[in-house]
């Protein structure tokens, strides 16, 4: 064997330059301003949060004073003698009411953009999107003077269809309708761009072989087009049910802290909010949302095992 | 906006002649009444903004009126002065403070995210897997969950309830803007350009600085845009850290307090539209600026893994 001879000759590196220096602390300079962030806003106050779950205080107590129960607060929120499983009824049965018809309308409608608007498309998504990111109280005034029992608009096209005037606001059966209808007047274009953008991602190759295979239209939507859409429906329903568990200030504008009459709009996050910063409960609020966590655990993984299951994944 | 980078068009073995077979072929009726569903919910997304210009324009007198108006009146300048006397010329201030917290938060969140999402995309460093997937993580944590906690740090720790800085200075290099800026400088800087620039002997800010940034401005403009609107829109936080004095509140935050709730009728409804649509009409004006680039930013994001 020959020996091998370099073919450039490099100088000789120094052991320490300022460029390796750097170069090699760069990444760790870079990335740093999150974890030191997460740390004082987020690690520390989580760990804070749990702590006081376990005590009964108030911020106005200062720091140290705080008086260990032990899993009272839980018991509390558990046991039928504080709204928190009223609450938490209102926000799922707001939530499946807003949530539901939202995919139910926005998967079709993203579809027939995807198949026959082509070139209106971006126009459209866009006019679908605004409502989106629209400030939830402005718009949750606009929809309040919708909803106006006797001077609204709502109820002036009902009583024009010959119809009794709808007590959007008043009647405790209906809030739950009313405070849906903005959330889901809010969301379901955000969700057609989400199914469109899943729609766009699909090859068109797919399709021509299923033509070829002889496939109608209606088998390649229920053959092709709803089962390589699964991820991004998985996706699209995990943000639903995380943000209407959440639900504070569409309720919170139209019908105030006590959740309207009845407190039929008493959502948890309106019931929290009022524990902690009105009552200025902080240990019983913060179990509180621990609790409220944990639901939103268990609906995403519920959300999870359904399409996990009989493949799909991607 | 063409500065995406466009994705490598799929080779196609084309032994037919190219169809539109995937397309469904409908009768004029089946597509008439698709296209009227598509109409009506463009109808039904704008009729509120609609409404809420029309009402603006309308005498105070007249909002409420039966039968209603659709058409635009001529109040539109008179409710401009009632809005400004009523909130004793301080609307303008609230809309100073929300376009001072927005614009820190956009300026701060940018440059923080681009940075890590540049550090996580390019450079290779020990625990770089489980660092970007600790803050992938936490993203799963719901901000109801937060409320409390950031409000006893701000209160008890920091002291800064009712200060503007309790607003933005948390989020600054959040999670989500990381996660995006990363899946963009991914796949569209070159990791030669990094190299030859760092051969010329730029400095690793350097490099970001003068290379990096000016190449990713378009998922800057869709994380600026996105940034600047939550800001804008954050409600519950203006809340929860007090800033209820007229020198500190927010647009949503007086929105709120002035009109009492959305149900009261007995207000001045001509001066509260015009401050309903000085809440909205930034946010439409950032938008339709860039919504193209916001919606395929957002949902480009969405779809990679």
């Amino acid at each position: 064997m020959q020996k091998r001879v370099p073919l450039t000759t490099s100088p000789p590196r120094p052991r320490w330059s300022y460029a390796r220096f750097q170069q090699h602390f760069a990444p760790y300079i870079f990335t740093s301003p999150f974890f030191i962030l997460f740390l004082i806003f987020g690690l520390f106050p989580l760990g804070f949060s749990l702590f006081l779950a376990f005590h009964l205080w108030s911020p106005l107590d200062g720091l140290g004073n705080w008086q260990y129960v032990g899993w009272e607060n839980f018991q509390l929120a558990l046991g039928a003698r504080d709204q928190f499983w009223a609450a938490l009824k209102n926000t799922v049965f707001i939530g499946l009411l807003a949530g539901v018809p939202q995919h139910l309308v926005a998967l079709p409608l993203a579809f027939v953009i995807h198949q026959s608007l082509r070139r209106w498309q971006g126009a459209v998504s866009t006019v679908l999107f605004l409502p989106y990111i629209t400030n939830a109280v402005a718009i949750t005034i606009v929809f309040g003077m919708l909803y106006s029992e006797r001077l609204g608009l709502l109820n002036y096209l009902i009583s024009g269809l010959g119809l009794d005037p709808v007590r959007w606001l008043g009647n405790p059966s209906m809030v739950p309708y009313s405070v849906a209808m903005v959330v889901f007047w809010r969301y379901v274009g955000w969700n057609v761009v989400l199914y469109l953008s899943g729609l766009q991602a699909i090859s068109e190759d797919v399709y021509e072989a299923a033509t070829v295979d002889g496939a109608s239209s209606w088998q390649k939507f229920f053959y092709i087009t709803l089962p390589l859409l699964r991820p991004m429906m998985f996706y699209a329903f995990t943000l639903t049910i995380v943000g209407n568990m959440q639900l504070f200030e569409e309720p919170y504008i139209l019908l105030g802290q006590s959740g309207g009459s009845g407190g039929a709009g008493l959502t948890s996050a309106t019931h929290i909010f009022n524990v902690a910063f009105r009552d200025l409960d902080m240990g019983y609020a913060s179990a509180m949302s621990w609790l409220l966590f944990l639901a939103i655990f268990v609906l995403s993984m519920v959300n999870n095992y359904l399409f996990s299951r009989g493949g799909g994944r991607s | 906006m063409t500065t995406q980078p466009a994705p490598a068009a799929p080779q196609r073995v084309q032994s037919t002649p190219p169809s539109r077979s995937n397309r469904w072929r409908l009768p004029r009726l089946g597509r008439v009444i698709l296209w009227a569903f598509v109409a009506l919910a463009c109808l039904l997304s704008v009729a509120p903004f609609y409404l809420m210009f029309v009402w603006a324009s309308l005498p105070g007198d007249q909002i409420f009126n039966v039968p209603p108006h659709f058409w635009f009146g001529n109040a539109f300048a008179e409710n401009i002065q009632r809005m400004l006397v009523a909130t004793d010329y301080l609307a303008l201030r609230y809309f100073w403070n929300s376009l001072y917290i927005a614009t820190l938060s956009t300026v701060t969140t940018l440059f923080f995210c681009s940075l890590a999402g540049y550090a996580f995309a390019m450079y290779d460093f020990r625990a770089k897997g489980y660092l970007f997937g600790f803050i992938l993580l936490t993203m799963l944590i719901p901000p109801l969950v937060m409320d409390i906690p950031s409000f006893l740090v701000m209160n008890n720790f920091l002291h800064w309830i009712g200060e503007p800085r309790a607003l933005w200075v948390p989020g600054m290099a959040n999670a989500f803007g990381i996660f995006l800026m990363r899946q963009y400088i991914v796949s569209a800087l070159p990791k030669s350009l990094i190299e030859a620039a760092r051969l010329d002997g730029a400095t690793e800010f350097g490099i970001y600085l003068r290379v990096v940034l000016p190449l990713i401005r378009p998922i800057l403009a869709t994380l600026g845009v996105v940034t600047f609107v939550a800001s804008w829109n954050n409600f519950k936080g203006a809340l929860i850290m007090k800033l209820s004095d007229t020198t500190t509140t927010t647009l949503p935050l007086a929105l709120r307090k002035i009109t009492g709730g959305a149900t009261n009728v007995n207000v001045d409804w001509g001066a509260n539209l015009m401050l309903v649509l000085l809440t909205v009409i930034p946010l439409l004006i950032v938008f339709l600026f860039a919504s193209r680039q916001v919606i395929s930013g957002l949902t480009s994001g969405a779809v990679k893994d």
